[in-house]
């Protein structure tokens, strides 16, 4: 039988995700391949992969508030937590996962950004950490403002945090992004609806989560992620000795 | 109505953006402070076991402009074909080699450099020999969904006439595009190519 971290992937449903040609978010158009892509069952090239050990991690890593300067970056404070599973809802453990987002104001740390918000001198944009025995993860962090993007004429981007994760093979290497409940900017954003169905998209907004926040200290939203399953079965047909 | 599946929908993917940088690799971009080192500079140690190698390509798009942005992973097997992770059953690989890597695109020019040391044939416990091969997973502004692709080595004809997985491509010219070309002793050009008539095969497995 197989575990979470040892056999064959599930093959990726790829009318969940979004395509690859999305003709209302305009740089996909010249970047998304025009051939069928090739497909076959994982191999070991995709069913192992790299190990983040706890070891790595700096003591405020997944505390975006602080880990730039130790002054309190400025903004509403959120907790964002969850948990990492596979599609066999078993949980992910010891996997890394990194965010990064834009200030309260909707401005990221970045030379090609040039948005009217200024920069908070306090905020770096990026955390990271690694998942637990159960496969949870938590940052405390600050909700990132909305922004507008030029890809239509008045185009915004909803609140959203960006999460890249990684499983125990390559072949599950994912990144997504985060959104808010309620946030009204969602229905209308082109990158959210490169996603095809409505069901695939509400997988991406966190609801808020009053009983993990912390009462006159901050909100907290719940975001769990899901990562490729691994073929469940007794009957794996194995050499000997392997 | 039967029974339900105990099964959760994978999250599906988003696109990296244009500041995958800032969350990935702070350092490169100048946001330092937050983590000492960026994760994935590169993919051996010294010591590293086999012939070292130099690999250099770039990204292209549809209409031919080379990416400035691309951030691409790689992943391999240590030069006896082990690989260096966890779950690897079949023995273990040499110590110097983490097998993985964070190759950017220069932000000026476009060029990317991977310098790690050739792969191993990797023997599938299934059966089949896997020719020496580096796996990749490109994400960028403008992807939706991380592709995916491998570098094979030109020079390794007679290994990669018997590989699994090339033969799955039906398309033999095709192949080409996966194959690194050698520019002199150690040295290699990849270019990825994500849409038009020289397209770079990209798997989905
Ligand atoms: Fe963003």
């Amino acid at each position: 039988m197989t575990d979470a971290a040892h056999g064959p992937l599930i093959g990726r449903d790829r009318l969940w995700h979004p395509p690859a040609y999305t003709a209302g978010y305009k740089t996909s158009v010249t970047r998304a391949p025009s051939r069928a892509l090739v497909a076959m069952g994982s191999t070991l090239s995709e069913e192992t992969g790299p190990a983040f050990g706890r070891d790595m991690l700096g003591e405020m890593d997944n505390n975006l508030i602080l880990n730039f300067t130790g002054q309190p970056a400025v903004g509403e404070r959120i907790i964002m937590h969850g948990r990492v599973l596979d599609e066999n809802a078993r949980p992910v453990p010891n996997v890394l996962v990194e965010i990064w987002h834009a200030n309260a104001g909707g401005r990221y740390r970045h030379k090609k950004d040039g948005y009217l918000a200024p920069l908070d001198p306090n905020f770096g944009g990026c955390g990271r950490t690694v998942s637990n025995a159960e496969g949870r993860y938590e940052f405390l962090t600050i909700r990132p403002g909305a922004y507008p993007w030029p890809n239509g004429v008045n185009h915004w981007r909803p609140m959203h945090i960006h999460i890249s994760v990684f499983g125990h093979g390559f072949g599950q290497r994912l990144i997504t992004q985060m959104y808010f409940e309620g946030d009204p900017l969602i229905a209308r954003c082109p990158i959210v609806n490169t996603i095809p169905s409505q069901e695939a998209i509400s997988a991406l907004i966190a609801p808020l989560d009053m009983n993990a926040s912390i009462p006159l200290d901050c909100l907290a939203y719940k975001f769990d992620i899901v990562l490729r399953g691994r073929r469940q079965t007794f009957f794996e047909n194995r050499r000997e000795g392997m | 109505m039967p029974q339900k599946l105990d099964q959760l929908r994978e999250s599906p993917s988003q696109t990296a953006g244009p500041y995958v940088h800032i969350g990935l690799t702070p350092n490169a971009l100048g946001n330092h402070g937050i983590y000492p080192d960026d994760l994935g500079t590169t993919p051996i140690k010294p010591g590293a076991r086999g012939e070292a190698i130099t690999i250099i390509g770039h990204v292209r798009d549809g209409a031919g402009m080379i990416l400035r942005d691309a951030l691409i992973e790689s992943w391999q097997a240590d030069a006896a074909g082990l690989y260096p992770s966890p779950n690897e059953r079949r023995g273990k690989a040499d110590p110097n080699v983490t097998g993985w890597a964070r190759i950017l695109a220069d932000f000026d020019t476009g060029d990317w450099v991977l310098k790690t040391i050739k792969p191993g044939a990797v023997t599938l416990p299934q059966g089949g020999v896997m020719a020496p091969h580096i796996a990749l997973w490109i994400v960028a502004r403008g992807i939706n969904i991380g592709l995916q692709t491998r570098i094979y080595f030109e020079d390794e004809a007679e290994a990669n006439a018997d590989c699994p997985v090339l033969a799955r491509i039906e398309h033999k010219p095709r192949v080409q595009t996966l194959l690194a070309k050698k520019v002199s002793t150690g040295q290699y050009r990849f270019n990825i190519v994500l849409q038009g008539d020289d397209e770079t095969v990209f798997f989905d497995m």
